[in-house]
């Protein structure tokens, strides 16, 4: 199960590598990770979508907030938040193209950001499968370069968005570690 | 004098003083006396500062053989003190040399404060000379570090450094300090508040969970206590032992927990886990309500996960939220201090017996205790016996409770565990999370400093002892009157104890040549005894406590003895190897090994 996440973080030298460092180093399967400045000064926010179960869950949340340059931690459930990405993609279209891709474009509510006889820049933000079904159709055209910034989230309303703390499963069944 | 005793009061006026000054001048404040380091170049103007706070009598420098020790030593003054130890290295090589002491003391809870020279800041990324990146290198061991490039900021780390090192659950951390920030000057002062809005030190909301907890442990029938470090870091061994007494409830320990009850109490069932008495482990996976006190569920006492203690309901009292459900999950957890939550179960607690239950548990004890622990056979040095007769000597000589024992890692580490009875909390000093060779002569050095009135023992292997048997110099040169037993198998004993049993015998890299012993410590001035036979040890014992100054024994025992009992790694706690002896009375197969 995929589970966003925001972490708050004192702006402080090396605080994104200590939070790479603590979840690569607790084996934790992070699908995307995004920095940026919160609505605090000297705050940064990081979003990002971690798999695994509530047990999971629960581990990031209480080892990423032992992090003395982080100050908050939570967890969101997935129809409480408004979740957007945005991707810039650039695809080889000719002029005799040009007319179609535009077409699409337009559907998608995407932009045009630059363009040139031989290429266009396209940037598109929404939801992550409005992307994906954009790019898929892109992909019909020559797709010379891409770049996505994984998702960003926001709760909905103020109350009630905070994922309540789950309910654990067993203890991980297997053991077959350790060494002298 | 260098310095009026006021300039170290928290509220001392603010003054303009070197970076150099600030480290010190903190350290005083925070009430260290003793740092154990090795210099260098990139530390050299803070050394230079030294001199004066030395002159005063206010710090005094252990001068180690290699900073591994430097760092093992502070944990030895931090465990045997409960204070915030510290040491001190250059940049580059020598602040790498900390890492295994760092890491060793991250996994075991201690607090230690490193300090570390760095190159000159302008330097910073040009791979200058003895250039490493001590903060990236130490970040996923340690509580926190710091590299400090200003010298405004170096007041407020050092005082936050203290404060992360000692509050919450204790750990290490690293102030790595630019040389040209040890040379500017700047303003010092020590009245600041530490604020740090992402340490939560000491969860607060426990009150509702201890009702649970209460009710849990009042309406069992067969209790059990696993009491862990953070009984001893919490300072509430009475507490626990009151608690015990009141409802009757046995206690099975960790490593780290050995002596939170003592250890000739009637309801201690003393060490569990992998080399655990059988009738601990047999305790836990009979109980009903499992009580974990300051522990983390480390896989050398659950043994294989999925089958520990799966008929009980599991209590857990823990300051660090991320250890709760990691392992095991509760079914009732305490999330807080045992300082405040030890106290507060403790009125909540009715007094009860289980007679029932202890009846159980004597009838395990019996069948196999009386016979299996103090059996030795005395045609032959093993080392069982002369773990119990260093105790037994020593404890004739001293107050139990003035001896300290610092161990290294392998057999003898389990064999002292297992043999020697423990009093109270913190007595041993051993590597438990990390299990770093070569801890034990270091770590009883930094305990000895530390309790100058303590009789020290460490008691090492041959293969650990060659390790860090550099710092015989330091003890020489410090005068200090630690004794030292080498239980000298001639094997890295506990890999080839594993080779024998799961890889057929092949002894690979297990054989350990070793140096004459007695030599090598006549070398450094120190008195020294070899021992061959059963009848040499109380003497040699009696040698060593009443010698004033270092004592070092070479017990040469028996080489293939094994550890028992032994829990395989991926076995049940109960499906545990017995020793042999105990095996045959019970009809049982003695196994080949
Ligand atoms: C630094 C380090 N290297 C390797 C190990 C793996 N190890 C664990 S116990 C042990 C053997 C220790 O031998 P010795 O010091 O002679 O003690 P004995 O087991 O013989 O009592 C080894 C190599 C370790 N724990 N620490
Ligand atoms: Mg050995």
């Amino acid at each position: 199960m995929k589970h966003i996440l925001a972490a708050w973080m004192r702006d402080r030298p090396g605080v994104l590598n200590r939070v790479t460092g603590l979840l690569s180093r607790r084996n934790f399967n992070i699908d995307s990770l995004q920095v940026s400045a919160s609505e605090e000064p000297g705050i940064s926010r990081m979003t990002f979508e971690v798999s695994g179960d509530d047990r999971t869950l629960e581990q990031v949340r209480s080892q990423l907030i032992k992090l003395v340059d982080v100050t908050r931690v939570e967890s969101f459930v997935q129809e409480a938040i408004v979740k957007r990405e945005l991707a810039l993609v650039r695809v080889a279209v000719g002029p005799e193209e040009r007319r179609q891709v535009l077409d699409l474009i337009q559907v998608f509510e995407a932009t045009v950001e630059d363009i040139s006889r031989t290429n266009m820049l396209i940037q598109i933000v929404g939801r992550e499968e409005k992307i994906d079904s954009l790019i898929g159709l892109l992909r019909d055209y020559h797709l010379l370069e891409m770049v996505r910034t994984g998702p960003v989230a926001i709760v909905r309303s103020a109350v009630a968005n905070v994922e309540p703390e789950p309910a654990l499963e067993p203890a991980r069944d297997t053991w077959q570690g350790g060494g002298v | 004098m260098h310095f009026s005793p006021d300039r170290f009061r928290t509220t001392a006026p603010p003054r303009r003083i070197t970076g150099s000054e600030m480290i010190w001048d903190a350290c005083v404040t925070e009430g260290v006396s003793i740092l154990f380091g090795h210099p260098g170049g990139a530390i050299l103007p803070a050394y230079d500062a030294l001199a004066m706070y030395e002159a005063d009598g206010l710090l005094h420098h252990v001068l180690v053989r290699h900073e591994q020790c430097a760092a093992h030593m502070a944990d030895g003054y931090a465990r045997s003190t409960g204070e915030v130890g510290v040491c001190v290295a250059t940049s580059g090589p020598g602040a790498t040399n900390l890492v295994t002491g760092i890491a060793t003391a991250q996994m075991d809870s201690v607090p230690i404060v490193c300090i570390t020279g760095q190159v000159p800041s302008p330097l910073l990324g040009t791979d200058a000379f003895q250039e490493a990146d001590i903060v990236g290198v130490t970040q996923p061991v340690c509580k926190h570090n710091y590299l400090v490039t200003d010298v405004a900021d170096l007041p407020m780390v050092m005082k936050e450094a203290f404060y992360i090192a000692r509050e919450g659950r204790p750990g290490p951390v690293l102030v790595d300090v630019c040389k040209d920030v040890q040379i500017a000057e700047g303003e010092f002062r020590y009245d600041m508040e530490v604020k740090l809005p992402g340490f939560d030190p000491y969860p607060a909301s426990w009150q509702d969970a201890l009702a649970q907890a209460a009710d849990l442990i009042n309406t069992a029938e067969a209790p059990l206590i696993m009491a862990g470090h953070g009984i001893h870091l919490a300072g509430v061994s009475d507490v626990l032992l009151r608690i015990v007494e009141k409802a009757e409830i046995p206690v099975v320990t960790t490593l780290l927990g050995t002596g939170n009850i003592t250890e000739t109490h009637p309801l201690s069932l003393g060490m569990g886990g992998m080399h655990g008495e059988a009738y601990a482990n047999e305790a836990v996976q009979a109980c009903d309500v499992l009580i974990a006190l300051g522990m983390r569920f480390d896989d050398r006492i659950t043994g294989r996960l999925d089958r520990f203690a799966k008929q009980a309901s599991v209590v857990h009292f823990e300051l660090d939220k991320a250890e709760v459900g990691k392992n095991v999950q509760p079914d009732v957890a305490v999330v807080g201090d045992l300082a405040k939550t030890l106290p507060a179960l403790e009125p909540l607690i009715h007094p009860n017996t289980h007679a029932e239950w202890l009846a159980s548990l004597t009838d395990r004890k019996l069948s196999s205790a009386g016979k299996d622990i103090l059996t030795f056979e005395l045609d032959e040095l093993v080392p069982p016996f002369v773990m119990r007769q260093i105790w037994s000597e020593t404890t004739n000589l001293r107050d139990p409770g003035d001896v300290l024992v610092a161990t290294d890692v392998g057999q003898h580490q389990m064999w002292e565990s297992q043999y020697f009875v423990h009093e109270r909390a913190g007595q041993l000093l051993t590597s438990g999370g990390l299990g770093t060779m070569g801890y034990g002569v270091p770590a009883a050095m930094g305990a000895q400093m530390a309790c100058p009135d303590k009789l020290v023992w460490a008691i090492v292997g041959d293969g650990g002892f060659q390790m860090t048997m550099q710092e015989l110099a330091t003890i020489q040169q410090e005068k200090l009157p630690v004794k030292i037993a080498i239980i000298n198998n001639g094997f890295l004993g506990m890999v080839r104890q594993w080779q024998q049993i799961f890889y057929d015998k092949r002894y690979v890299g297990t054989p350990v040549l070793s140096p004459d012993y007695v030599m090598l410590a006549a070398a450094y001035g120190i008195p020294a005894c070899k021992v061959e036979e059963p009848g040499q040890v109380a003497e040699a014992v009696r040698a060593a406590n009443t010698t004033d100054g270092p004592y070092l024994i070479d017990f040469q025992v028996k080489e293939e003895v094994n550890v028992y009992p032994m829990v395989a790694p991926g076995a049940a706690v109960d499906e545990l190897i017995r020793r042999p002896h105990i095996m045959q009375d019970h009809g049982g197969v003695v196994p080949a090994f």
